[in-house]
């Protein structure tokens, strides 16, 4: 049952970067260049209701399916590797196009060549976990 | 009908999206798609190469679950809910593709180098492999990509997850001003 929930969710996540056009190769250019909205509309709404979301959840104290706190995000402190590594990231997602989901989104979408960017990221994550030690984090 | 089929506004796609990441919280699962990577490597046996990919893979199987419902998604809506594949990118970010020798920018969701054929030149190469590898390395790096850091992290106010996003913009801006325009030329 939750997994065809959230098969179900992946779905309208798939759909949604389709017609919102965020798979778009285009969109992220554009983005990059300050040339339109969109992009900025679409990232800001999405967290600023993100944000009023979690702030309602978290003091009426709402639960998840089955009695449990929510699983929220807790980054260790530190700057190094997010500024270093979310600039690698930023090259890759302006060369592409694409973060990590719309890549599989846009090979369901019909762009098959672009598990060859999928196997790119994966060589880049095997070769970021044997380098992990020497990088500063 | 007619509102499903054409491109959906900003303020369609970003609220669908925040709705995405606290169903996904409801039902106990947590929205960040790059780990993704790593689970595939650990299951590919790459731990025999780094304690990085020492991890218990079988508690992100749901994950793949989500994304292999975001390709059937990317697939529903390129079948059967598209009436065109026009991308109404603004008149700037037109003029200055085609002053890069693109011919035609917009008309498609991607531009037409998304080819198999492109991957047999220098172009094609650096873009997919080396694109590719970038967002691979640079997401496991900063632990955390779009929906990771700008989405989930952001909404729960981390200061790590802003310092990322900056970094996102970093990089992306150096890559579209600087380089880009380089390597569309090729």
């Amino acid at each position: 049952m939750k997994n065809l929930i959230v098969l179900v969710l992946g779905i309208v996540f798939g759909i949604t970067l389709t017609k919102g056009e965020i798979i778009s190769w285009f969109r992220i250019y554009e983005m990059f260049r300050f040339e339109s909205f969109h992009m900025y509309g679409v990232i800001g709404s999405a967290v600023i209701l993100g944000v009023i979301f979690l702030a309602i959840a978290k003091r009426t104290g709402w639960k998840t399916t089955e009695g449990q706190p929510y699983d929220l995000i807790e980054y260790r402190k530190g700057w190094k590797r997010y500024l270093f590594g979310g600039a690698i990231f930023g090259l890759g997602w302006a060369m592409t196009g694409a973060c990590p989901g719309p890549l599989y989104i846009l090979v369901g979408y019909g762009y098959t060549m672009v598990i060859m960017s999928i196997l790119g990221a994966l060589l880049g994550t095997l070769v970021y976990g044997v380098l992990k030690k020497r990088l500063p984090h | 009908m007619e509102y499903i089929l054409s491109p959906w506004p900003w303020y369609v796609a970003g609220p669908l999206i925040t709705i995405v990441m606290a169903l996904l919280l409801i039902v106990g699962r947590r929205f960040g798609i790059s780990s993704s990577l790593q689970v595939m490597c650990s299951m590919a046996g790459a731990s025999k190469w780094s304690d990085y990919f020492k991890i218990d893979w079988k508690s992100k199987s749901w994950l793949f679950v989500f994304i292999i419902g975001s390709m059937i998604g990317g697939y529903i809506a390129s079948n059967y809910l598209m009436s065109d594949t026009i991308v109404s990118i603004s008149d700037n970010t037109i003029k200055n593709l085609e002053s890069l020798g693109m011919e035609n920018p917009g008309m498609d969701l991607a531009p037409d180098f998304f080819t198999w054929g492109s991957l047999f030149t220098l172009k094609g190469i650096i873009i997919f492999l080396l694109g590719g590898f970038f967002v691979g390395f640079g997401v496991r790096w900063a632990n955390g990509c779009t929906s990771g850091h700008a989405i989930s992290g952001l909404s729960n106010l981390q200061l790590p997850s802003l310092i990322a996003v900056i970094g996102f913009f970093i990089g992306g801006l150096i890559m579209t001003w600087l380089i880009l325009p380089h390597i569309l030329t090729l």
